[in-house]
């Protein structure tokens, strides 16, 4: 199972800004368990896909060789609840990258209206302050996963395509 | 950039109480990072990249808090700086007060070193070169 929480990229900005969007379904079973009667799209997973969204550009920014990890959530503000049927679209920023970790903004839209900011803290875990190892190995952006990407259209986007449809 | 202490103090006040999600009153001068205001180690990068965000400058890596001399091995021994460490860590950190810490360098109390008051200081000197 993967794990993903965006549907698609729109645009793709190198080292700048992606964009990308999320289409709520009532199909997705948590919803009916969040709740019975009145489903809603539970904010953490709102964070989850500003998350990827700002995770894969960041990551992309080095070329997937770094392990790119939440390591804080400093800003996420909702006005209202997500229910099914709607689309959220998550534009994010890099506002900075360094050795050791980057930092990005990003502002949810849904359906269109602004609907809050989700500004994140990344750590590359191998340059982690406290020294610690990992695996070799890039558990973060697997092959896999990097296939997946490629199916988003996220290399070819790097020459700035617009809003098309992942091929 | 002419700036007074009280007005760099208040301006690491808010960035503390943004970065960390302390109160105002919890930020007073000798309040330390990580044991009083909760502070864990990717909070020092988040407030490493606001203050540079906040006063315009440009923060090099270690420079407000070089936690990279633990890792030479001729500077600790036995979970304590050594004297030669020690003098290090004070070259490095020639904002932060010894006072207590050379006392007991033990590498667990090092935190200690990292105040409110550290902060302003390495400001106020940077700002004023």
């Amino acid at each position: 199972m993967r794990w993903i929480w965006i549907d698609k990229f729109t645009d793709f900005q190198s080292g700048r800004s992606a964009t990308a969007i999320k289409n709520v379904s009532l199909a997705e079973e948590h919803l009916h368990d969040h709740f019975a009667a009145y489903p809603v799209m539970p904010a953490s997973l709102i964070v989850e896909g500003m998350a990827q969204t700002a995770g894969i550009l960041v990551g992309e920014a080095r070329d997937f060789q770094e392990k790119v990890i939440l390591a804080k959530v400093k800003r996420a503000c909702f006005r209202r609840e997500v229910r099914p049927g709607e689309q959220l679209r998550y534009e994010a920023t890099i506002e900075q990258v360094t050795e050791e970790a980057a930092m990005t903004r990003g502002r949810v839209f849904v359906d269109g209206e602004p609907l809050g900011d989700i500004d994140i803290v990344f750590s590359h875990i191998d340059n982690n302050l406290s020294g610690l190892k990992f695996p070799e190995e890039n558990f973060v952006f697997t092959d896999d996963f990097k296939s997946l990407l490629r199916s988003y259209n996220v290399r070819a986007a790097r020459t700035g395509a617009e809003d098309g449809p992942a091929r | 950039m002419a700036m007074s202490r009280e007005e760099v103090f208040e301006k690491v006040k808010d960035v503390l109480v943004d970065a960390l999600g302390v109160d105002d009153e919890e930020v007073t001068e000798n309040a330390t990072l990580q044991e009083d205001l909760g502070a864990e180690s990717i909070d020092f990068l988040d407030i490493v990249f606001r203050l540079e965000k906040t006063f315009g400058i440009k923060i090099p890596r270690g420079e407000l808090f070089p936690e990279e001399i633990l890792n030479n091995p001729e500077y600790v021994e036995a979970g304590k700086l050594t004297p030669k460490g020690l003098s290090a860590l004070k070259e490095a950190m020639p904002h932060a007060d010894f006072a207590e810490f050379e006392n007991d360098p033990d590498i667990a109390k090092m935190p200690n070193l990292f105040t409110v008051k550290t902060i302003v200081k390495y400001l106020t000197t940077k700002l004023a070169a």
